[in-house]
């Protein structure tokens, strides 16, 4: 599995090629949201709801052999398509890693102009959603 | 008289700017319309050579700035047809005008038991402050249903309407829907009950001829904003009787005669409701909005619009996964809609990335949306600089990002 800073890397790259095309940036963006792996239903509660998203964002957890995958659904195309690239970066992680991980791809593809301040905002929110869980998962592996 | 739409926007210098690599179109009017260049050079002139406080100082520029500042009551007064300037006053906004009313004439007017009733249409402004009163007096609220058009059910209006009814305050243009509300008839049978009618003319001041005392409702409450003016300010209009009898909404400066630790005794309206020193630059520059909405005529304005919103609205049908929310037969120039299997949002962002600005969400209309049972829609809204190709541009865009979804 490729290491958190060549994903970054990755990501930062396939955004550069659209350059500052935000039109398709978004319909790229929109793709990416299709592509999440399948939400399990029976996690699709209110208490599983992101605070602090103006659309809804369920995001879940399963720990694997000590690390964390995440799965996340919206009910928005382009909110998936964001929290699919968190997912991509960070699912599948030591608890440890994912606190520690500078999400710098972020500002590097210039994401707060592509989907303004009150998706950022949400974005902000999943962010610390799941560094919340890892926070939690430490916490009970070093218990 | 067909209006040069050119010429219009020329007045408009926000107009002409790119967004994202595209000419703005500009169809977010419901929210707050753009200002002509001689609004915004009147903000600069009032600062830079009249800048005073009003009414009190005893020098010529207060006595220029209070000048102004009262032309523009005259002129209000004339936009709605208002007996005279004491029924104006200047708030901070539609939503400051009806807190305003709830508060003073709540206070004074609301007892336990009474009733006051809103519609399902409502903006929260015209829930929220009725709801607070409520509930302070142990009154209740009760809320006039729609049909699925988005049409007032006006027959469940008469079985609801009592004597225990104080208040019916209602919106006279929906800002989700655009629906023009049947108000006339409403205040006719609110009074024949005994009730006062506030009319939220946020949305209907600047796309109908207003006559208040044609309409004979008892409040009035509109924002400058809407009208082509400077943000944060409004109008409460009400009529002398009914505002010389109820209390002051704030204390301090300019609203009163005499003041002692002892007692103080409270000006006459409009002053009395207007406590500390007003916008005074945003009120002054407010004329020049309604001098620009007169030197092009309303009922030109309404003309142009109307004929947008019918172009609008039959290009759109024909696009597949189209949703119309919202289709009553007297509506202004507001479209709002779904794209089938898509959230508003998406499609908002998706517009804007081609330089269109519209609204999306619940507008400040939760109960409405939950009536409809969706989260929100994406609204397009038009005023007087906008054209019919800037129709076709949104119509292209809205096919193309409905394809998504429904091919």
């Amino acid at each position: 599995m490729s290491s958190i800073l060549d994903i970054q890397n990755e990501i930062i790259e396939e955004f550069s090629i659209l350059g500052d095309d935000k039109e398709s940036t978004i319909y790229y963006i929109m793709e990416l949201g299709s592509q999440l792996p399948l939400f399990p239903e029976s996690e699709r509660v209110d208490e599983n709801i992101i605070k602090g998203c103006q659309s809804k964002v369920w995001l879940t957890t399963r720990e694997n052999d000590g690390k964390i995958q995440f799965y996340a659904d919206s009910n928005t195309d382009i909110t998936k398509g964001l929290i699919s690239l968190l997912i991509r970066v960070l699912s599948e992680r030591k608890p440890s890693e994912i606190l520690n991980t500078d999400l710098f791809f972020i500002d590097k593809i210039g994401m707060g102009n592509i989907i303004g301040s009150q998706r950022s905002n949400g974005l902000a929110a999943m962010i610390k959603q799941m560094k919340l869980y890892a926070l939690a998962y430490q916490a009970k592996q070093n218990a | 008289m067909s209006l040069n739409i050119e010429e219009i926007r020329a007045l408009f210098p926000v107009l002409h700017q790119e967004v994202h690599g595209n000419p703005l179109i500009y169809f977010d009017n419901a929210a707050t319309t753009q200002k002509p260049k001689a609004v915004l050079d009147a903000l600069c002139a009032y600062y830079e050579h009249d800048n005073s406080n009003i009414h009190r100082g005893a020098h010529t520029l207060a006595d220029r700035a209070t000048r102004y500042f009262e032309k523009t009551r005259e002129s209000v007064r004339d936009f709605i047809g208002a007996k005279e300037e004491a029924e104006i006053i200047f708030t901070k906004g539609t939503t400051e005008s009806i807190n305003l009313v709830a508060s003073s004439f709540g206070r004074k007017y609301i007892t336990k038991g009474d009733e006051i009733l809103i519609s399902t249409m409502e903006h929260h402004s015209n829930i929220v402050p009725w709801q607070m009163i409520c509930e302070e007096k142990e009154a209740v609220l009760k809320v006039i249903p729609i049909d699925d058009s988005g049409e007032l059910l006006y027959e469940e209006f008469e079985k609801m309407i009592s004597a225990r009814t104080k208040l019916v305050a209602i919106v006279h243009v929906s800002n989700s829907l655009g629906t023009i509300n049947p108000v006339k008839q409403i205040i006719k049978k609110a009074h024949e009950m005994g009730a006062k009618v506030l009319l939220d003319g946020a949305q209907s001041t600047n796309h109908l001829s207003i006559d208040v005392q044609d309409l004979d409702c008892d409040f009035l409450a509109f924002s400058a904003h809407k009208l082509y003016g400077p943000t944060g300010l409004g109008v409460l209009y009400g009529k002398r009787k009914v505002l010389e009898s109820m209390p002051p909404y704030q204390g301090g400066g300019e609203m009163i005669k005499e003041v002692s630790f002892e007692k103080t005794t409270f000006n006459e309206i409009p002053f009395k409701f207007e406590a500390g020193t007003p916008n005074i630059a945003d009120v002054i520059a407010f004329q020049k909005a309604l001098e620009f909405i007169n030197s092009v005529g309303k009922k030109n304005i309404k003309n142009h619009e109307d004929e947008l919103l019918s172009y609008a609205t039959s290009k759109l049908s024909e696009i597949k996964g189209f949703i119309p929310v919202g289709t009553a037969k007297e509506k202004v120039s507001v479209i709002s809609f779904n794209i089938n299997g898509m959230h508003p949002f998406d499609v908002g962002m998706m517009l804007d990335a081609k330089g269109i600005a519209v609204r999306t969400g619940h507008h400040c209309t939760q109960p409405l949306m939950q009536r409809f049972g969706i989260e929100g829609t994406v609204r397009a809204s038009f005023s007087v600089y906008n054209k019919k190709d800037e129709i076709d541009e949104m119509v292209a865009s809205v096919a193309k990002i409905a394809k998504i979804k429904n091919k």
